[in-house]
């Protein structure tokens, strides 16, 4: 018995998790009372709804992971429930400043979407009990994937909004179905290329000290090139085509660590965005916003990126406080805009705060993808992870002028039911898959075969 | 698989590195710059959001801001729009506040200027609302309304000058416009008013007072031939003779310069200069230039300001021009003020308020006292400045004398009041061969203690050939407006 080791029990943190959610919906608290007390004077009477209804769906989510998960990461959650709140008071702020009270709010819908997004969780929390059952669904995600980025074309159904036709109509409800594609295109890249990663990170001949691979290896790059294409022709949708084509050459790349197709990804990206500048209007407009956004001639084609611009330079190191800015004067201050809504409101200080939790977000992702043990979870965890940092970096690069505009969700914060519920989705695959990896190796008990006797007791307790 | 994910965070981070530049760069960087575009409505609309200081003329204000329940939260309103609109410009949502002290004083009225800054500090300190600053001008709300009448539906301008201090006392530019609307709220009202005030061919915006296209002086600037001749010693005093020949042969050209009577100004082809001032006798001056020459009447012209770039009432005043070089012919054309010589009635002014004033020009200026919202005074009275000393004192008073009499025996009977004694000049403009010229007068009463001193152009309503018939149109308006000043 002195051999014997106290075996390390990791710890599941979801004490941290706790602390860490009382301080989310503390700050969302604050930052709705602040709303009100800068444009009314008085606290809003729908606090306590308002605090209750945070604090059952937070402490619904904790309690499924407690039993469900429970060596879940603990920061994710605490993260997302702040983002999703902070985008609900912004919203609720623009709510205000157009008039739209009580039910008719668009903050209202964005509440119920969020009540829908934690029962989703819940849902894929308790019922997907190993990421690796994903895997059998490789090909069905495909063809899932394939369906919802192709439904917006079919006549009847798909919808074009601001000259992108990204959106289906369901009687009163409208949905962006490439949200929901970004996840079903995650699963089928990971499945496919733990498979094929052997013969895709291997064979080729060198060149220039790279390793390129063999003519006929190239198929599933062009599939997914082409696909991309597809979205940017027919959808008119730069930032997604972006997003997919991105997401699978940064899968690819884990997968091979072969630099080259990162290489030829750019190459083939160039291509398309060479063409895309050559055949469409479109295009060239936004990189001559994107160049000169305050030239009188652009200011009357689009004000949008220079309003937008405006408002973050009027929120100045401090901001003009929650309540106090004119964020609604930049057109889709709630969805596209709403980095820069805020920017307006908290200032410098705000926007990089709100950039740091999704960089820590991000950072808990990779931390997983780093983990997990099996190459079907690790390729999942970084395809969404990325996925949430480069669609980010699409949208609130495209409002801070560092690439051209093209229109695509905030993750968390955006007005929207599609994107909340996605990114929700992809916050819970994440959760699952940290709950693996950091879960203890489940090897044979500790001491056995150093302690007959110990051995013997477990085969007692195992009958 | 760990070494690829772990060289893509660090693609990951620099992603989200680029967005932190991004955003220090707009925010903090670059925020400033960026707030002062002029098509930022987020800057506009704090201005909107700010009481703007009204414009006070005789204790009324002719520009306000009123308190409205909208998102702009006040209302730019005029209460004498018209008869101010180039005095006060506007203040408008989409096309901001170009014209005017709403553009040139808007660093007082916004409450922005250096000058307000011990102010602004107060009221931090004090928790008051910071409001712009209130100014009070220097204008004579009668006489105002005396120059407006007088211009009636004609296009033309009257500037009357405190000719001892340089305040102006009346600035009228016709056409006028209504610069409320242009200021509404309701923004397609708005719209439509700039619309359609700013493709009026009349150019309604333009003050001609000071800016604009400018005018030819036509015999107006005489007084200043006359005064560089008596300066230059050319002529001695105001009865000393000159030629006035039906017509003067001018040297490399054949045609010649006529009077515009066809007649000569005096027995044997001369006259006084007095006399050849009552009558306005081209061809005495025109030898007068021929004698001078083109520097010299140049300078002269520059003393009373001619070619000055720097005045300043707070709007810019386009210098009044007269060309650099010029040969014998050009010379003699300019001393009649034809030619390339170019003037604001403002300027015009300011030769007759410096001849009334001992050879002294004053600086122009508009904005009397600067006071807080609730009228404590943050600037009083501004020093009177001297510009320039145009002419010596003899020299002023030989041509007082000679103004006086061009009003008591002359061209300038019109402006005529009664135990007042006034000085003046007729002017007719040629500006287009196929168009009537302008009719300009200037003065300054009373001659032995000068009160005001006004210039007044007519656009195209003064009568080829005939002196007189321009006067008629001008002389009464300033003669009006001098009245209403010494309170006849």
């Amino acid at each position: 018995m002195t051999t014997t080791v106290e075996p390390v029990i990791p710890r599941t943190r979801r004490g941290v998790e706790l602390v860490l959610l009382v301080v989310a919906i503390a700050i969302v608290l604050l930052a709705w009372v602040t709303v009100d007390l800068n444009r009314n004077g008085t606290v809003p009477a729908n606090i306590f709804p308002v605090a209750g209804g945070l604090v059952v769906l937070a402490a619904v989510v904790h309690v499924v992971l407690r039993w469900r998960a429970p060596y879940a990461d603990p920061v994710l959650l605490p993260i997302t429930i702040a983002l999703n709140g902070l985008g609900l008071v912004m919203i609720h702020r623009l709510d205000l400043a157009a008039g739209r009270l009580g039910t008719d709010g668009s903050a209202n819908q964005q509440i119920i979407w969020t009540a829908l997004a934690v029962a989703l969780t819940v849902a894929v929390i308790w019922t997907l009990r190993d990421h690796r059952l994903l895997r059998r669904y490789t090909f069905v995600s495909l063809a899932v994937g394939f369906i919802l980025l192709i439904l917006p074309l079919l006549p009847g159904l798909g919808r074009e909004v601001n000259g992108s036709r990204i959106w289906i109509g369901l009687g009163p409800f409208s949905f962006q179905p490439g949200e929901f594609a970004k996840i079903a295109l995650a699963v089928f890249f990971a499945g496919y290329l733990v498979q094929t990663r052997d013969v895709l990170s291997l064979a080729g001949k060198r060149v220039l000290g790279f390793t390129f691979p063999r003519g006929r290896d190239l198929g599933p790059i062009l599939v997914a090139w082409v696909l991309a294409l597809l979205i940017l022709v027919f959808e008119k949708d730069l930032g997604s085509a972006l997003l997919f084509f991105g997401l699978f050459v940064a899968m690819l790349y884990v997968a091979t660590e072969r630099v080259s197709w990162i290489a030829i990804g750019l190459l083939l990206f160039a291509a398309a965005v060479a063409f895309a500048l050559s055949a469409f209007s479109h295009f060239q407009k936004r990189v001559d916003l994107w160049l000169d956004p305050f030239s009188p001639e652009n200011l009357e084609r689009s004000n949008q990126l220079a309003n937008g611009l405006w408002g973050m330079a009027a929120g100045g190191l401090t901001g003009t406080g929650l309540g106090a800015g004119r964020p609604w004067l930049t057109s889709f201050a709630e969805s596209d805009y709403i980095f820069a809504s805020l920017a307006e409101e908290l200032g410098l200080i705000g926007s990089v705060a709100i950039l740091m939790l999704y960089l820590l977000f991000v950072e808990r992702g990779v931390r997983t993808a780093l983990g997990v043990r099996d190459g079907f979870g690790k390729l999942l965890a970084i395809g969404l992870t990325f996925s949430v940092a480069f669609q980010l970096f699409i949208v609130i690069g495209g409002v801070t002028r560092v690439i051209p505009l093209t229109g695509l969700t905030t993750p968390f914060l955006s007005l929207g039911g599609s994107s909340l519920l996605a990114n929700w989705i992809i916050m819970s695959l994440l959760l699952r898959i940290s709950d693996q990896a950091r879960r203890p190796v489940p090897e044979l008990p500790v001491g056995v075969g150093a302690d007959p006797a110990a051995s013997e007791a477990t085969q007692v307790v195992r009958l | 698989m760990n070494t690829a994910i772990r060289r893509l965070s660090v693609l990951i981070a620099a992603l989200f590195g680029a967005l932190l530049v991004a955003s220090t760069v707009i925010q903090f960087a670059q925020a400033g710059s960026m707030n002062r575009m002029a098509a930022n409505k987020r800057t506009l609309l704090d201005n909107y959001g700010q009481e703007r200081g009204s414009i006070l003329v005789g204790g009324q204000a002719i520009a306000k801001s009123v308190e409205v329940d909208d998102q702009y939260q006040w209302l730019r309103t005029y209460p004498e729009g018209r008869l101010y609109s180039q005095i006060t410009g506007f203040y408008a949502y989409s096309v901001g506040n170009p014209f005017g002290l709403e553009n040139a004083a808007d660093e007082l009225l916004s409450g922005k200027a250096d000058r307000l800054f011990v102010r602004r500090v107060t009221d931090l300190v004090t928790g008051r609302e910071t409001a712009g600053a209130t100014i009070e001008l220097t204008i004579n709300p009668k006489a105002q309304q005396a120059a407006s009448q007088g211009l009636g539906k004609n296009r033309g301008a009257v500037v009357a000058l405190d000719p001892t201090t340089g305040a102006i006392l009346a600035m009228v530019s016709h056409p006028q416009y209504d610069p409320n609307p242009l200021s509404s709220h309701d923004l397609d009202e708005a719209a439509t008013a700039w619309e359609k005030l700013s493709t009026n061919s009349a150019k309604p915006f333009i003050n001609r007072a000071i800016t604009g296209d400018l005018y030819p002086p036509g015999s107006t600037f005489k007084v200043v031939t006359a005064a560089a001749a008596l300066e230059q010693g050319i002529v001695a005093d105001e009865n000393s003779r000159v030629p006035g020949p039906a017509e003067l042969d001018l040297p490399l050209t054949d045609t010649p310069l006529p009077n515009e009577t066809r007649q000569p100004c005096g027995p044997n082809d001369q006259t006084t200069l007095i006399h050849a001032l009552e009558i306005s006798c081209n061809t005495a001056f025109a030898s007068l230039g021929l004698e001078l020459g083109g520097k010299q009447l140049r300078d002269q012209a520059g003393k009373f300001g001619f070619g000055l770039d720097s005045i300043k009432i707070p709007m810019r005043v386009s210098p009044s021009t007269i060309p650099a070089e010029m040969n014998e012919p050009q010379a003699a054309q300019s001393a009649i003020g034809q030619y390339e010589v170019r003037t604001t009635p403002l300027q015009m002014a300011m030769v007759a308020a410096g001849i009334a004033n001992q050879g002294r020009v004053m600086t122009p200026y508009l904005i009397q006292t600067i006071r807080t919202a609730d009228l404590d005074v943050i600037e009083d009275t501004p020093e009177p400045e001297e510009l320039s000393q145009a002419v010596s004192p003899r020299t002023a008073d030989i041509l007082k004398r000679m103004m006086v009499s061009v009003v008591d025996n002359g061209s300038g009977r019109r402006a005529q009041i009664p135990g007042v004694a006034v000085g003046g000049k007729t002017g007719t403009a040629q500006h287009d061969l196929d168009k009537d010229p302008h009719a300009w007068f200037i003065s300054f009463a009373p001659a032995d203690d000068p009160k005001v001193a006004v210039a007044v152009v007519v656009e195209e309503s003064g009568v080829t050939g005939n002196e007189v018939g321009g006067a008629a149109v001008a002389a009464p308006i300033a003669k009006d407006v001098m009245e209403a000043v010494i309170g006849r």
